[in-house]
């Protein structure tokens, strides 16, 4: 028998998006970095901040299920 | 450089303070927390609580040691507990009641109703409420389908746990950025030296690769804010990581002050916006008849990005300490003291990831809230 | 508001809320005054005085090259000079030496040449000499002969004959 929230479901689903969108924003990153190795610097800023952005729909996504749960 | 001049050095000790820092990180995290952890187990077996609760228990502890609270706990439980009852500040009814919290903390199941300026309380699982009717469990509380009290209650402005490692971050700042102010007014052009040495490059760090990317050439103004928020951020982080008394607050993993910090963003935001800023949410570049439809969608994003921005590093230094916790109560959950083989090394992986984690969440909160503010300073977009 | 009531790790904490606003605002605006103040403006200094200094330097180090070109331009000029001082000294010297070389040739012949003449001079005087003498010492001697052959009358009676003789031939 399963028992808990099923907000817990939510919050996996939220943080598969994020994943693969972190996995996309990362992978291209580091191939923006590969092909051009002197723009490293902007790239690696410019990266963090799309990751943080994305990351952010899974901290909603979190923060949701602790709404949900007690 | 004889002896005694590499023992005075200022790096050794500086080593030193890092060396231990990072050992109490990870030796007391996977030491002392066990000892945290067992308290429920105690407590719970005092009150002959069935075995089928001990998950339940396991989550309501990490989540009390996530929380606030009114004393300063260091270890033990019941009448061996060591720690430091800290002032509660209640603005009631009657007007302003202050006393220690170990005054009236012998019962925090909410079935005492005490009084302090002739105001009835009650203390609830470390909260205050004024009494209600008295529920089947005996506690004066009304309880909602969630588990928490509806009763009214007084304004807390309690020197809490967070608050005052809120003041210890605030004096610990103070003093090393005015010692630091100091020593480059004394060494006025030349190389920088010890501390100094240390905060300069982060403080560089904040100028060319924070603000004069998403700010240029009007981050000067701005540069105060950042640099503070940045630092803020990043010692309440680490302060955060320290199991024990400097640190172990989960400051930044409070919801009530990664508000405060968004809204500081918001309120700079909103402040300075332009001209073009507010044309940008007001008239949007659209055909006037999706006005309806993106007005309101503008409006929205600007209260969507401090929120975003509250959620994130609450969210983020939040999930750390619950992973921690959570890799340490796989010891308890699997009653089974060889686990700390595995978790223990999991818990020191983790803490090592939640230090870069603690640099990067200050890192993204201060260039993002740059971004905002640059975003609301602009002179003309691309289109 | 009840939705964020639900759970207490998601719902602000006026308490905190309030003194976090305000422990934040005093750290800011005494970090602002008292920190960020001096060293953003320590830091930007140094940085212009670095820069400035570098700009320095590279101006000195060109303004070196420069001299230095200059110098070497003038060490040449005078090596170069030197050498043609020393050149023409020596053509000098080797004109005077065979101008000393030819006067020298033709005084020494001009002397022998006199010397010669003198010799020869010498030589015809003191041979007009040894003339004269052996003609007065010729005469001398055919007088003496002669005194001693006419000491005698009848010899110059015969020759005083035969000179006669001779005359009627004639």
């Amino acid at each position: 028998m399963i028992t808990g929230s099923i907000a817990g479901i939510g919050a996996g689903l939220a943080a598969i998006g994020a994943g693969i969108g972190i996995g996309q924003i990362g992978g291209k990153a580091m191939e923006g970095m590969a092909r051009q190795p002197e723009a490293a610097g902007r790239i690696q800023t410019a990266m963090l901040i799309a990751a943080a952005f994305v990351e952010a729909v899974a901290l909603f996504g979190v923060v949701v299920a602790f709404l949900g749960t007690k | 450089m004889d002896l005694s001049q590499i023992l005075n050095s200022k790096k050794l000790v500086h080593i030193a303070f890092y060396a231990v820092f990072f050992a109490c990180v990870t030796f007391t995290v996977s030491a002392q927390e066990p000892e945290k952890v067992e308290e429920p187990h105690v407590t719970r077996s005092e009150m002959n609580a069935p075995h089928e609760e001990k998950e339940e228990d396991i989550s309501a502890t990490i989540l009390h040691h996530i929380a606030d609270s009114h004393e300063w706990h260091f270890w033990g439980e019941g009448e061996h507990k060591v720690s430091v009852p800290l002032p509660v500040i209640l603005w009631t009814q009657n007007g302003l009641v202050t006393f220690l919290s170990n005054k009236h903390d012998e019962n925090d199941h909410g079935t005492e109703i005490f009084e302090e300026k002739g105001q009835p309380m009650v203390n609830y699982h470390g909260k205050y409420y004024y009494p209600g009717q008295k529920n089947a469990e005996g506690a004066y509380v009304e309880i909602d389908e969630n588990g928490v009290p509806t009763n009214a209650k007084p304004l807390d402005v309690s020197i809490t746990k967070n608050v005052v490692s809120l003041f210890l971050s605030v004096i610990v700042l103070l003093l090393v950025f005015t010692g630091i102010a100091k020593s480059y007014r004394v060494r006025e052009m030349k190389a920088p030296k010890g501390l100094q040495s240390i905060l300069e490059p982060i403080i560089i760090f904040v100028r060319d690769d924070i603000a004069k990317p998403q700010l240029g050439h009007r981050y000067a103004a701005f540069m105060p804010y950042l640099l503070t928020v940045f630092f803020f951020v990043w010692l309440n982080n680490l302060m955060g990581l320290i199991p024990f008394f400097p640190g172990g607050a989960n400051l930044t993993g409070n919801i009530s002050v990664t508000m405060m910090l968004a809204l500081c963003t918001f309120v700079l935001t909103t402040v300075n916006g332009n001209k073009n800023y507010w044309g940008h949410v007001f008239t949007p570049h659209v055909p006037w008849w999706l006005y309806p439809l993106m007005i309101p969608v503008e409006i929205i994003g600007l209260f969507t990005k401090p929120i975003a921005l509250m959620i994130r590093l609450f969210a983020n230094i939040t999930a750390g300490h619950i992973l921690i916790l959570s890799l340490i109560s796989l010891i308890f959950i699997l009653k089974s003291v060889f686990v700390a083989g595995i978790a223990v090394p999991f818990v020191i992986f983790i803490s090592v990831i939640e230090l870069v984690v603690g640099f990067i969440q200050a890192f993204i909160f201060t260039i993002l809230s740059a971004l905002f503010i640059g975003m609301a300073v602009e002179e003309h977009t691309a289109h | 508001m009840t939705l964020l009531a639900l759970n207490p790790l998601v719902s602000p904490d006026p308490g905190l809320f309030i003194w976090s606003t305000v422990a934040f605002l005093l750290l800011f605006f005494l970090l602002s005054k008292f920190a960020w103040k001096p060293i953003v403006k320590a830091l930007d200094e140094r940085e212009r005085s670095i820069e400035d200094a570098l700009a320095k330097a590279e101006m000195a180090k060109e303004e070196m090259a420069k001299l230095t070109n200059e110098n070497e331009l003038l060490l040449k000029q005078a090596r170069s000079e030197r050498d043609d001082i020393l050149k023409q000294a020596k053509i000098l010297k080797d004109q005077i030496v065979s101008d000393a070389k030819v006067s020298a040739q033709t005084e020494g012949s001009k002397m022998i040449e006199k010397a010669r003449i003198e010799i020869e001079n010498q030589k015809i005087a003191a041979i007009a000499e040894v003339k004269d003498q052996v003609a007065t010492l010729s005469i001398q001697i055919a007088e003496k002969l002669l005194r001693k052959q006419f000491e005698d009358q009848n010899k110059q009676n015969a020759l005083v004959t035969d000179l006669l003789k001779e005359v009627k031939l004639n």
